[in-house]
């Protein structure tokens, strides 16, 4: 699959492996970019959305994004590159169902999401320090 | 009753200001018909639920963090903790994944015992959601029909891997062990059986007029909402979308096989029992399709460094000795890249997303479980309906949290 021509102006990068297109997007771009993957190509889930700590570089997080069109059976993974300080869009606005995998990604590595309707932990307990999925988070835990 | 009927809900801020008083219900994380720890914690006024918000987390394990210190072939263990009642569909996925990253092809042998065992997967994990389900809504009996038939599936599923539920028999580059003494006619026994034992649950449930009337017209909401909330696997086919990933995206050769992807409109709760219903009628065909054509050979990949060597070459061939030795000290180096895998578990959509960064570990790995995007939608389905709807509507999912917190 090659990288519809609507998303190239979005695109940093793009490569195919394996049959699957990965395409990067600043994560300034990435709100704009959702909203064409959605309304224009017909990307219409998302089927999940996650996260990579490449720690220690930075921009240290990768956050991806697993779209899928159920008409077109096409599947397609965005990327964008954030560091911890930051503060990444929010596609709920888009796919209400961005909103539980948000919420893990925020709870498990600590990225923020900006304008999410309920950005609350969703895997640990609310008192908990510490995002367990970070790379610097020992697989013990703290003791 | 009917004061409630004609009122118009808007949300609690106006029943608040009607000078009526709404009640908080926390339901679970204890609660029978949530099979699990699952808690919703529900906004009613009188029976009428004005919102639920589901309360996740309480079963999450750390699976995903376990991953990246285990070794490509150890993870396979943690996979069938994850869905605990379809333990194989969740060894194939990652299997698949994989293999894709290391360019391994499975022999005819492995992948048509996969599609079989992973099809009785589907039989048995559909079983523990119907009779739970009927229980739930006051269907004893169906509950002890369906255990009967799921003991003699786990038994087989003992008979091919020593396991009842942590099979861990698909492994990277095949199967665990190759299939059993006498799994033919065991098999095939079950398949000829099973097609007779689903009339008999039909025949409890289908005509049902207690049944109906707790299921019909239950639990609709609008396939637009389906698909950006998440929902996949029979749900979305109770709602008209014949969407199933064996059929879209043939992985494991489902392409080989012969059979039909059921489909109602109605959405409501009913619909969805009836599309599981007939699933389960189409994987016994695809069981039986993939027992009468099963190949002779061998039962892993020709890949001596990823795959364990036999144990009598082992003991006469130097090379083989030192594979052994490097896989289970060391394990396998998968080149770097990234797959998503995505599978069609009898939940929906089952996907691994595998990270390698060239090392015998994973970098990371995440599992999109069917049942974490499925329960994301339940307060939009539950939302207007009664108190004993948000039973009907929980069984209709059949999520489980092993899937949902990971």
């Amino acid at each position: 699959m090659d990288i519809p021509e609507l998303l190239q102006p979005f695109a940093l990068a793009s490569q195919t492996r394996f049959g699957e297109l990965t395409v990067e997007v600043a994560p300034g771009n990435l709100l704009e970019a959702c909203r064409v993957l959605k309304h224009q190509l017909g990307f219409e889930r998302v089927s999940t959305i996650t996260a990579v700590d490449r720690y220690p570089l930075s921009p240290r997080f990768e956050v991806v994004y697993h779209l899928h069109s159920v008409k077109s059976r096409q599947r397609i993974r965005i990327k964008t590159r954030v560091d911890e300080d930051a503060e990444l869009d929010s596609v709920t606005s888009v796919w209400r169902g961005a909103n539980w995998y948000e919420r893990e990604v925020f709870d498990l590595f600590g990225v923020r999401f900006a304008n999410h309707p309920d950005l609350r932990r969703i895997m640990m307990p609310d008192d908990w320090t510490g995002h367990p999925l970070r790379k610097d988070y020992p697989v013990e835990g703290y003791k | 009753m009917s004061s409630q009927d004609t009122l118009t809900l808007t949300g609690s801020a106006d029943v608040a200001s009607a000078g009526r008083r709404t009640m908080t219900l926390n339901m679970g994380p204890q609660h029978p018909s949530t099979h699990g720890v699952l808690r919703l914690v529900l906004e009613l006024d009188g029976e009428r639920v004005l919102s639920a918000k589901p309360d996740i987390g309480y079963l999450h394990t750390g699976i995903e963090k376990e991953f990246e210190a285990k070794t490509y072939q150890q993870g396979v263990t943690l996979t069938d903790r994850i869905d605990y009642l379809a333990n194989l569909s969740n060894n194939l996925c990652y299997a698949l994944a994989v293999e894709k990253l290391l360019g391994i092809e499975v022999p005819p042998k492995a992948v048509y015992t996969r599609v079989m065992l992973t099809e009785l997967t589907r039989i048995s994990s559909h079983l523990v959601w119907l009779g739970t389900h009927a229980i739930d809504l006051g269907a004893m009996s169906v509950f002890l029909y369906c255990f009967r038939e799921r003991e003699e599936l786990l038994r087989i599923f003992e008979m091919f891997s020593g396991q009842r539920m942590m099979t861990s028999y698909f492994r990277i580059g095949g199967l665990a062990l190759d299939l059993p003494r006498g799994w033919r006619q065991r098999v095939a026994r079950f398949l000829d059986q099973m097609p007779s034992k689903i009339d008999e649950y039909e025949d409890l449930l289908t005509n049902n007029r207690i049944w109906k009337i707790r299921t019909q017209g239950i639990g609709i909401m609008p396939v637009e909402d389906m698909l950006d909330l998440g929902i996949t696997g029979p749900m979305l086919r109770a709602a008209g979308i014949a969407y199933d990933i064996r059929k879209a995206e043939p992985y494991s050769g489902y392409d080989r096989f012969d059979f039909r992807v059921p489909t109602r409109t109605e959405n409501d709760v009913y619909a969805r029992y009836q599309v599981r219903i007939e699933e389960m009628r189409e994987s016994v065909k695809i069981a039986r399709q993939a027992l009468e054509g099963m190949p002779e050979g061998p039962f892993t990949a020709d890949a001596p460094k990823v795959v364990l060597p036999e144990r009598e070459k082992m003991k006469t061939q130097m090379e083989a000795l030192i594979y052994h030795f490097k896989i289970v000290t060391e394990g396998f180096r998968v080149p770097e890249g990234e797959v998503y895998q995505a599978i069609e578990s009898p939940r929906g959509e089952l996907g691994y997303y595998v990270v390698s960064d060239g090392t015998a570990k994973p970098y990371r790995v995440h599992v999109r479980g069917p049942s974490f995007g499925n329960l994301q939608a339940l307060p939009a389905m539950v939302q207007g309906g009664l108190v004993s709807d948000v039973i009907a509507c929980l069984g209709s999912m059949d999520f489980v949290l092993g899937d949902t917190d990971r």
